[in-house]
């Protein structure tokens, strides 16, 4: 499974989290990916709270080491269901704290659009990766889910910490571990008009 | 004098924001069919087929198409003989809003903007109010994404700078939002008024029959569709994985303005582009 030199272009592959380093380093830029393992959600005040901690030198509530995040707020459980909606907010927002999680071990994350500079360096720095997942496709994507648990900060009521166990989430690799962006590289390939 | 009861109003809200928020309209889902067979990105082609088979899942079984339900923003339309009675009007929609998002686990995504701290039932709801002949009550309920409404922005241009400015702005804004506001979108276009006018034009035009032209200006419909062309140009794509259709529809609206200036405000709405409307 970690092997992804035979694999074809257009080949989806399957991946666990915890994501291993040689998993990471083998990943490119435009692979089709299906996701299986925990992940965590945390977003905007979850990622202010975390770093925030991280200077202090506080303990944190999740172990960032291999860690993967989804950068996401489920909608409420409906009754008798596993998960309401979810799916990917936009990221450049996290991107501000994200190298120092980066640094301190976060090796997977999974949103919606371009990072900043800053994290793309770290990403080919330490060896991480991001993924895109389509945005506002959340039914669907609650399919994927098959567990959640509640594991911090409660009191930020639908940005809280969860851990979430996926099953096949479907993600495209948009930064490796060389420095490539896939939105970069397709937008310019699909661009007509001159810059 | 008709008299409308407060209960009356907060049920229809109530029942518009689920809707909306569970239920795609005809003309996105026509729109977005469209989209599929324009569009040569193979993997593009996947997203927007990923686009309907989600707006088929949320349908049957009532859940939001996105886990971003929105921040409340209603257009409500008073007839001046129309009275409300037993609640104040603001109130009763508050009180509609309140019960959706509950009733409907529909996400709470309204917070103080400084401490952050979650209002917990999405209130308070934008409510742009307006009086009009008659004696009916007309609601759009317009669950507004955070992601898209991010990307939208307005600019004071000089006169000077004319139609090329304008869609000089819109282009940039729409390139400077890539990825990030869900496409394809829906481009709305105000041109004119003040600047909160310029900006509420742009937010209406986002309400219009996607993809149906301009209905009185011609001069707009051949704006909209210059810029629908130039902006699929781009090469975004949906989901900005690159592609042909980055946006399903551009609406603009404009009005008069100051002789100094050329007010022009672009607001972006993703590919959930989510209304409905009632009249009590």
């Amino acid at each position: 499974m970690n092997d992804k030199s035979k694999m074809s272009a257009n080949e989806v592959l399957s991946i666990r989290t915890p994501l291993k380093a040689d998993v990471c380093a083998s990943l490119r830029s435009g692979d089709m990916v299906l996701l299986t393992g925990s992940v965590y959600t945390a977003r905007d005040v979850a990622h202010r709270r975390l770093y925030e901690a991280l200077k202090k030198g506080l303990p944190l509530p999740i172990d960032l080491s291999t860690a993967t995040i989804f950068y996401a707020a489920p909608s409420p459980t409906p009754t008798g269901r596993i998960i309401g909606s979810i799916g990917p907010t936009t990221s450049y927002r996290m991107d501000v704290f994200t190298p120092a999680l980066i640094e301190h071990g976060l090796r997977g994350m999974i949103g919606k659009g371009s990072r900043s500079p800053e994290v793309v360096e770290a990403i080919k720095q330490y060896g991480a990766v991001y993924f895109g997942a389509i945005g506002g496709i959340a039914a669907l994507t609650a399919q994927c889910v098959k567990r959640i648990e509640r594991v911090a900060y409660d009191d930020l009521g639908p940005e809280a910490i969860r851990r979430l166990t996926v099953v096949d989430l479907p993600l495209v690799v948009i930064n490796d571990t060389l420095g490539n962006d896939l939105y970069l590289s397709e937008q310019s390939r699909w661009r007509i008009i001159p810059e | 004098m008709r008299e409308i009861d407060a209960q009356q109003v907060t049920a229809t809200v109530r029942k518009l924001f689920i809707e909306a928020n569970t239920t795609l309209g005809q003309d996105v889902l026509s729109a977005l069919k469209r989209a599929i067979t324009k569009e040569e990105s193979a993997i593009g082609r996947q997203v927007l087929e990923k686009i309907l088979q989600n707006a088929a899942i949320a349908r049957e079984g009532s859940l939001p198409l996105c886990q971003d339900t929105g921040l409340a923003v209603l257009f409500v339309e008073i007839g001046q003989d129309v009275r409300i009675v037993g609640g104040d009007l603001r109130g009763t929609i508050e009180e509609g809003v309140r019960q959706a998002y509950a009733d409907g686990f529909l996400r709470k995504s309204v917070c103080d903007p400084l401490t952050r701290e979650n209002t917990k039932d999405n209130t308070p709801a934008v409510i742009h109010l307006d009086m009009v002949p008659g004696n009916q009550l007309k609601i759009i309920a317009m669950p507004k994404g955070g992601g898209s409404e991010n990307m939208s922005r307005a600019k004071m241009l000089t006169p000077s700078a004319g139609i090329d400015g304008i869609k000089k702005f819109v282009l940039e804004t729409v390139e400077k939002a890539g990825a990030n506001p869900c496409p394809p979108i829906v481009v709305g276009i105000g041109i004119g008024g003040s600047l909160e006018h310029a900006c509420l034009l742009a937010k209406k035009a986002l309400l219009r029959e996607t993809g149906s032209p301009h209905p009185a200006d011609p001069r707009l419909a051949q704006l909209e569709e210059e810029l629908c062309g130039q902006i699929n140009a781009l090469g975004i794509g949906p989901a900005g994985l690159g592609g042909k259709v980055t946006a399903l529809a551009v609406h603009a609206e404009m009005a008069p303005c100051h002789i100094a200036s050329l007010p022009v405000a672009v607001n972006i709405q993703c590919h959930v582009a989510r209304h409905q409307e009632a009249i009590i």
